[in-house]
C-alpha cells in the first residue's frame, strides 16, 4: 500500500472557552493557549485526566469544534480556511465507540470516505478488501457482514480500516482502544504500531491512560485540568524528567518501572553463559565450563532447551533433553524489559534466555541487568 | 334486528360481492390518502424539528390537541366550511395520524446513537447526507412502527366517514344500524378489522425487508 506520507500539525495559541450554559450541558473540557508542533509521520498522544481538553483539542483539528482563539494548521494551512466536509474527508477519524454504521455491511462501512469522494464503485470495493486484509480480517468472511456480527476487537479494527480508507495524511484517534478488554487492547495497540511503521501517517491519539500514552506515543502531550499543556516530550523524557508535580503524579510513582516498558531486551546488557550441546559428555563440558556448574543446554538447531546442573550428573553421561530444566523464561529481542522483569519475577529465576528470530541462543538477561536499568535512568536512550 | 332472523345472511353477502369489493376499495383509498398525507406533513415537520429542536414541544402540542377532538365533533365543525366532501373526511383522518407519526419520526431520528452521528460528521458527511444515508435508515424501524399504528387506527376510524357520505366499509355498518339488519353491520365491521390486520402484516413485511441488519444478533 502506498501512503501520501504524514502531514504536520501545529496548534498556535489555541484556546477554547465555554460559557456556563454549555458547561452544564456536559461539553468537553476547555483548552487554554495550547501550542504544539507535531512533526509529520509521528504519533502524538494527548493524555490527561477527564475534562483536560484533550478531546476538544482533537476535534478542533477537523473542525468538529471551532477554537475560541488561535489557529490549527495542517501542513501549514489554517484549517479554518478549509470547507469542513472537505477537510474531514482528508483526515482519518476513529472514536472510542467506533461509530460503525449498523445498517451497512463492513465493506460499505470501510468504503465510506472513498464513496464520499466519488471513487468508482469497483475501486471502493477493491480498496475495502485491501484494507480489511491490511488490518488482519479476511475480506471473504467479513465483507458482507453487519457490524453487529463482529466481535468488539474486530469492530475496532474495522473502525481503523475505515479511517485509513482514503489514505489520509493525518489520523485523529479518540481513545480508539478504550472500549475493549485489556488483552485485546494490547493486541490492537501492537497491530496499530506495526501498521503505523508501514504507513507513516501522522496520528493524534487521545487517551487518559498514561501507560497507553507511553507505549503509543513518539511524543506525549500531558494536559492538566483547565486545558493547560503541562509537558510535551518523548515518553522517556516524560518519565526521567517530569516538568512539574502534576506530570510526576500523573505518570505515577512507578515511573521507573514504566521506563522499563520503553526498553527492549536487545538494548539491555546481556551476559553469556557456558553452553553445551546435546550428546556431549558431562566431563568434557565440565572441563570447559568455569567454576559455575550450571550450563545452558542447546539443541541441534542452537535453540535453548534449559539449564543443566553438571554437579548432579556423572562425568561419563551424555547430555540429553531430559537433563535440562526448562523453567527459565525465554525472551525474543523485541520483548520489553518491563514484561521481561515480570516474567523473571514470576518464574523466580535469576535470568532468562534471549533468542533471535530463528529461536537461536543469543545471551542471558539477568535480573541484575534489569534492576541496573531501574537505578540508572540516565543511561536510557530516548525511545 | 328481527327475531328469528339469522345473525348473518350469506345470500345477502353473495348478492352484494361487487358492492363489498367497491367499499373495500373506497375504504383503502380513504385510509391510504390519510396516512400518506399525514406522513408527508409529519415528515416535513420532523425535518424542521431535527434542525430546530425547540419546535418540537409546540408542534406536538398542536398535534396533540387535534388528536383529542372527537371525530364526530370535528366533522360537524368542518361541514359548514368543506361540506359533506372527501376533503372533510380527510382533514379529520389526517389530523389523527399526525401525533402518532411525528412522535415516531422524531423519536426514531433522536434514537440514532450519538457516536454514529459523530463518526459520520467526522468523516465528512454533510448534514443532508447524514440525514438521508444514516439517520433515516436507522430510524426506519421506529418510523414504520408509527406508520403501522397510524394505519391500523385510521382504517378503524375511516368507518366513521360513512356518516358524512364518504362510503367505505362504514357504509355497511351504517346500513345495518339504520335498517336493524345485522348482516351488513357484521360484514363491515369484520372486513374493517381484517383490512387493518392485513395492512399491519404487510407493513411488518416491508420493514423486515428494509432493515436486514436489525434482526442480527452477535454471532
Amino acid at each position: 500500500m502506498t501512503s501520501a506520507g504524514g502531514a504536520t500539525v501545529e496548534f498556535r495559541h489555541v484556546s477554547k472557552r465555554y460559557g456556563a450554559r454549555e458547561r452544564r450541558g456536559g461539553v468537553p473540557g476547555a483548552v487554554n493557549d495550547l501550542s504544539l508542533l507535531i512533526p509529520a509521520g509521528e504519533i502524538c498522544v494527548l493524555v490527561g485526566p477527564s475534562g483536560c481538553g484533550k478531546t476538544t483539542s482533537l476535534k478542533m483539528v477537523n473542525r468538529l469544534i471551532e477554537p475560541s482563539s488561535g489557529q490549527v494548521l495542517v501542513d501549514d494551512v489554517d484549517v479554518a480556511t478549509i470547507e469542513p466536509t472537505v477537510l474531514r474527508r482528508r483526515i482519518g477519524y476513529v472514536i472510542q465507540q467506533i461509530g460503525l454504521f449498523p445498517h451497512q455491511t463492513i465493506a460499505v462501512n470501510v468504503g465510506t470516505v472513498p464513496r464520499l469522494l466519488g471513487w468508482p464503485a469497483a475501486k471502493v470495493r477493491a480498496r475495502s478488501d485491501e484494507l480489511l486484509t491490511l488490518i488482519g480480517l479476511d475480506p471473504e468472511r467479513v465483507r458482507d457482514r453487519y457490524p453487529a456480527q463482529l466481535s468488539g476487537g474486530e469492530r475496532q479494527r474495522v473502525g481503523v480500516a475505515r479511517a485509513l480508507a482514503a489514505e489520509p495524511p493525518l489520523m485523529l484517534m479518540d481513545e480508539p482502544f478504550g472500549a475493549v478488554d485489556p488483552i485485546v487492547r494490547e493486541r490492537l495497540q501492537d497491530e496499530f504500531l506495526r501498521l503505523h511503521r508501514r504507513l507513516r501517517t501522522t496520528v493524534i491519539f487521545v487517551t487518559h491512560d498514561i501507560d497507553e500514552a507511553i507505549k503509543m506515543g513518539d511524543r506525549v502531550a500531558v494536559l492538566q485540568e483547565g486545558g493547560t499543556l503541562a509537558q510535551f516530550a518523548p515518553p522517556a523524557e516524560l518519565l526521567t524528567a517530569p516538568a512539574n508535580d502534576f506530570v510526576a503524579r500523573f505518570v505515577g510513582a512507578d515511573r521507573g518501572l514504566k521506563r522499563l516498558s520503553l526498553v527492549r531486551v536487545s538494548e539491555a546488557a546481556l551476559t553469556h553463559a557456558a553452553t553445551a550441546r546435546m550428546g556431549e559428555r558431562v566431563g568434557e563440558v565440565r572441563a570447559r565450563a568455569a567454576a559455575d556448574p550450571h550450563v545452558l543446554l542447546l539443541d541441534e538447531r542452537g535453540a535453548p532447551a534449559g539449564w543443566v546442573n553438571l554437579e548432579r550428573l556423572r562425568p561419563d553421561e551424555r547430555l540429553a533433553a531430559r537433563h535440562a530444566d526448562p523453567s527459565s523464561p525465554i525472551f525474543d529481542q523485541e520483548t520489553r524489559l518491563r514484561d521481561a522483569l515480570s516474567l523473571l519475577l514470576a518464574s523466580a529465576v535469576q535470568g532468562g534466555v534471549v533468542v533471535d528470530d530463528a529461536g537461536g541462543y543469543v545471551g542471558v538477561l539477568g535480573l541484575d541487568a534489569v534492576t541496573e536499568m531501574l537505578r540508572a535512568p540516565d543511561t536510557l536512550a530516548p525511545a | 334486528m328481527t327475531p328469528g332472523e339469522p345473525l348473518i345472511r350469506w345470500d345477502w353477502v353473495q348478492s352484494h360481492l361487487p358492492d363489498i369489493a367497491q367499499r373495500i376499495g373506497e375504504h383503502l383509498l380513504l385510509a391510504g390518502i390519510a396516512v400518506g398525507v399525514g406522513f408527508a406533513l409529519s415528515f416535513v415537520a420532523s425535518l424542521f424539528i431535527a434542525r430546530r429542536p425547540w419546535l418540537y414541544p409546540p408542534v406536538s402540542w398542536v398535534f396533540g390537541v387535534l388528536y383529542t377532538i372527537p371525530s364526530l365533533a370535528l366533522f360537524s365543525l368542518l361541514i359548514p366550511f368543506t361540506g359533506l366532501s372527501i376533503l372533510t373526511a380527510e382533514i379529520g383522518l389526517v389530523s389523527y395520524t399526525l401525533l402518532i407519526l411525528i412522535r415516531n419520526i422524531v423519536g426514531g431520528l433522536r434514537g440514532v446513537p450519538a457516536e454514529v452521528r459523530d463518526a459520520a460528521l467526522g468523516m465528512g458527511y454533510t448534514q443532508r447526507q447524514l440525514l438521508f444515508r444514516v439517520e433515516l435508515p436507522l430510524a426506519l424501524a421506529v418510523i414504520v412502527a408509527g406508520i403501522r399504528v397510524a394505519a391500523v387506527t385510521t382504517i378503524g376510524l375511516t368507518t366513521v366517514t360513512a356518516l358524512i357520505g364518504q362510503g367505505g366499509l362504514g357504509f355497511f355498518i351504517l346500513e345495518g344500524i339504520l335498517f336493524f339488519f345485522s348482516t351488513p353491520l357484521i360484514v363491515g365491521a369484520v372486513l374493517s378489522v381484517v383490512l387493518a390486520i392485513l395492512v399491519d402484516g404487510a407493513l411488518v413485511a416491508v420493514e423486515r425487508r428494509a432493515t436486514p441488519w436489525a434482526r442480527l444478533g452477535r454471532s
